[in-house]
């Protein structure tokens, strides 16, 4: 079972994705991991890597340690400018 | 303490393209109780100029669904560090225009230093911890809106004074 992977704000617009089905490859078990995965694309997807680019999986902010899993809800986005 | 309390008042939070009325919001975070001794609120607007460049107007995107439930927390933390009886949380999205409400926060307790300090508690967080972004159309072009570190700053306070307080 795949990963939701949704994309917000400048970093969708870059990427020209707001969400996908991604079934990562065997032993990608966190957010980091899955960052790297991602960014191995190439082109574009370099801009994931960038320093402050956010991650939440399943709705709640995390560190890049935090696992994921089939079926999860992961999100890249820039940091937040609300308020 | 204050958990029971927040439990009796009402915690609302809500994210929408419409308006809302400063008045009638404020007027319901003390409807109807007699334990109220003052309400702190913050309205947020757009400003027609950023960052050296006139603002024409905005748009806010957001995350459905994580905006949501990110308020929902800032609004118990609240709850957890002041004896709370009411708060409200709204914040708009869509596109906005010079002059228009982005978010109202608003926050009755018994006495003003509680409503004062939640008030800005819940404005600090919300900045750096709720899935909102804004897009501006300036006179140079579209743009995001940059995180500022001040946010960051404003924010971290709130913990370093918790460890103060612990210490």
């Amino acid at each position: 079972m795949a990963l939701r992977i949704l994309y917000f704000a400048a970093l969708r617009e870059a990427l020209g994705v707001s969400a996908e089905d991604f079934d990562p490859p065997a032993g990608v078990a966190s957010v980091s991991a899955l960052r790297a995965c991602l960014v191995a694309r190439g082109g574009v997807w370099e801009k994931l890597a960038a320093a402050n680019v956010k991650a939440a999986v399943n709705q709640r902010m995390v560190g890049g340690d935090a696992s994921v899993g089939p079926g999860d809800e992961v999100a890249f986005f820039p940091p937040v400018t609300g308020g | 303490m204050s958990a029971q309390q927040a439990a009796a008042g009402e915690m609302l939070v809500s994210v929408q393209e419409a308006d809302f009325d400063v008045g009638a919001e404020t007027a319901s975070l003390g409807d109807g109780r007699c334990d109220v001794g003052g309400i702190a609120t913050f309205i947020g607007l757009v400003r027609d100029a950023n960052d050296g460049s006139g603002v024409s107007a905005m748009t806010l995107e957001h995350y459905p669904g994580m905006t949501e439930r990110a308020l929902g927390d800032i609004v118990e933390q609240a709850c957890a560090r002041w004896s709370l009886l009411s708060v409200r949380v709204i914040h708009r999205v869509g596109r906005l225009q010079p002059g228009d409400r982005i978010v109202f926060v608003g926050v009755a307790a018994a006495h003003r230093g509680e409503a004062f300090a939640a008030c800005e508690f819940i404005m600090d967080y919300l900045k750096t911890q709720a899935p909102f972004w804004k897009r501006e159309e300036t006179t140079e072009g579209a743009r995001w809106v940059d995180a500022r570190e001040s946010d960051d700053t404003a924010a971290a306070r709130w913990s370093a004074a918790a460890s103060a307080s612990k210490g």
